[in-house]
């Protein structure tokens, strides 16, 4: 939005007006409910020692192995989850409500449930990790590669909403006017689609990367807790506040600022008229 | 109006991915949840859970159906749920460590049950495991409790005192979800206490571990200072550790506990 537009909404005299108090004091409320978690967790944290407390190995290992996972979710849920979006927007197929319908599930579903799916389908016995097992010898659990399909189980979704409202807010007559033009259907998708949605994607791929970094309950359900392996930084937060509460506050700092991070960079998407 | 449905689609995606954040911090306490004052709440090793169980339904039993809530977890987590102001009643720990650390919030604690460590392991013991040696095997997925969980740290000694390394493929946050990774045929064999193989059922089984490699684990348990329910705390660990109390807890494969 243009400063001219900015101004020009201020001015108008709805804007002006000022909020009841019917709504103003629960909603003061609702800041506080958010913002004192948030306070407590910087009076708590131990300024002093929490340069070494960061760069001790065992931080060290968790951060990395949580950029490798995270990342690594987010590349399987863009190969598999663009296309996925691209059909839900555009293709007429039967059962398309119900196949949508699946592809959300995990944003509701409880992550240990959906670590405890994970296991029965994808583990040593489960239905299709029996398969792995006996005719590749790939078993996914106590892995890095299952704590990546923990976390790509849980994010994909976000990213196929995110593109598919992207995809079906989009203007269609570039497409039409491409396809006019000669453009084959791949092209037309690759050269046309594809950047008219990459704020869409961008988005969404934000958004699907700070679930994985968070996620949890399905990691250490599915791959189970082990430095180096599969303890990301959530898992290593969750023991470290067992036996060390400023280690457990410190690595929780890390990842507060990464969320921040990426509210920061998503700002101009969300809040645009703010 | 089509720009503001993709945002609208953002702000929705933002707000289930909070939802699912919350959803995903697996807090062990959530039993403990009833505000009831007439409810114990004991915070109890999680080897405790089938022995404790029983014994709580034998005290709402004896006293006019007074509900006992149990908050079972590793005891590491206990005691930090304690130091932190968790309304604990009642404090079961796995070992002596972990009451110790509590020890300024806790009234003085009693020694009431000891445990044994033994080789979990699926039924017919498929990859025939006979002793802590066979664990070293790079081919086995040994599952072990995490180092800060006193199974985890019980585990650590027996190996030591056989001179085994293990490198286990998961370091699990309590002594039954080790259990549950063998009987679900994720890891081929795991240390746990003799009374969570009693307790895992018919799909998995033990194998023994001689006595010189074998450590022994003793459970104190103490009530809170701060106990809501001081004379209900007192009723309980009164019921832990009178003859009918040891009896249940002789059912469930506890040991008494050590006489030095």
């Amino acid at each position: 939005m243009t400063a001219v537009a900015r101004r020009r909404r201020a001015a108008t005299p709805r804007a002006r007006a000022g909020a009841p108090a019917g709504l103003a004091v629960p909603a003061a409320l609702a800041v506080a409910f958010l913002a004192v978690p948030l306070a407590g967790l910087l009076v708590r944290t131990p300024w002093r020692g929490i340069g070494p407390e960061l760069a001790s190995p065992r931080v060290l290992e968790a951060l990395r192995l949580s950029l490798v996972c995270s990342l690594g979710a987010v590349a399987i849920s863009v190969v598999l989850g663009v296309p996925l979006a691209f059909l839900l927007a555009r293709v007429e197929f039967p059962g398309r409500n119900l196949v949508r319908a699946l592809t959300t599930l995990p944003m509701v579903l409880p992550p240990v449930v959906g670590g405890v799916a994970l296991l029965l389908a994808f583990g040593r016995r489960g239905l299709a990790g029996r398969w792995l097992d006996q005719v590749f010898g790939i078993t996914l659990p106590f892995t890095t590669a299952g704590a990546i399909l923990a976390e790509a189980f849980v994010a994909m979704p976000f990213l196929v909403i995110t593109c598919e409202a992207g995809l079906r807010a989009m203007d269609r007559r570039y497409e039409d006017a491409a396809a006019t033009l000669g453009a084959g259907r791949w092209r037309t998708f690759a050269r046309v689609t594809l950047p008219l949605v990459a704020p869409s994607l961008g988005a969404g791929i934000a958004l699907c990367w700070a679930r994985a970094l968070g996620e949890f309950g399905a990691t250490i359900t599915f791959a189970g807790n082990l430095p180096g392996v599969t303890q990301t930084m959530p898992l290593a937060v969750y023991l470290a506040l067992e036996t060390d509460l400023e280690a457990a506050i410190a690595l929780s700092l890390v990842l507060l600022a990464i969320s921040l991070a990426v509210l920061v960079a998503l700002r101009d998407r969300w809040f645009p008229a703010a | 109006m089509l720009r503001s449905r993709t945002r609208l689609a953002a702000v929705l995606a933002a707000a289930a991915l909070l939802l699912a954040a919350c959803g995903g911090d697996g807090d062990s306490g959530g039993s403990s949840a009833a505000t009831a004052p007439s409810e114990l709440k004991v915070f109890a090793a999680a080897s405790l859970t089938g022995a404790f169980t029983e014994l709580g339904r034998q005290y709402a039993a004896a006293n006019g159906g007074d509900k006992v809530t149990f908050n079972f977890a590793g005891s590491q987590a206990l005691a930090t749920q304690i130091r932190q102001g968790a309304p604990a009643d009642v404090f079961a720990s796995a070992d002596l460590a972990n009451m110790d650390k509590v020890k300024d919030l806790v009234a003085t604690p009693q020694n009431f049950a000891s445990n044994r460590l033994a080789i979990v392991v699926e039924q017919g013991n498929p990859k025939g495991v006979k002793g802590l040696a066979d664990l070293a095997d790079p081919g086995l997925k040994v599952v072990l409790a995490a180092p800060d969980v006193p199974a985890g740290k019980y585990a650590a000694e027996a190996l030591g005192k056989a001179d085994v390394t293990v490198r286990p493929v998961s370091q699990e946050d309590n002594v039954k979800a080790v259990v549950t990774k063998v009987s679900l045929g994720e890891a081929d064999a795991g240390i746990v206490y003799v009374t969570d193989v009693t307790a895992g059922g018919s799909k998995v089984e033990g194998v023994d571990i001689p006595d010189d490699q074998n450590v022994t684990a003793t459970y104190p348990v103490a009530t809170v200072k701060a106990a809501k329910d001081q004379a209900g705390a007192e009723a309980f660990l009164d019921l832990v550790l009178s003859a009918e109390g040891q009896q249940v807890l002789k059912k469930y494969g506890f040991l008494p506990p050590p006489t030095t």
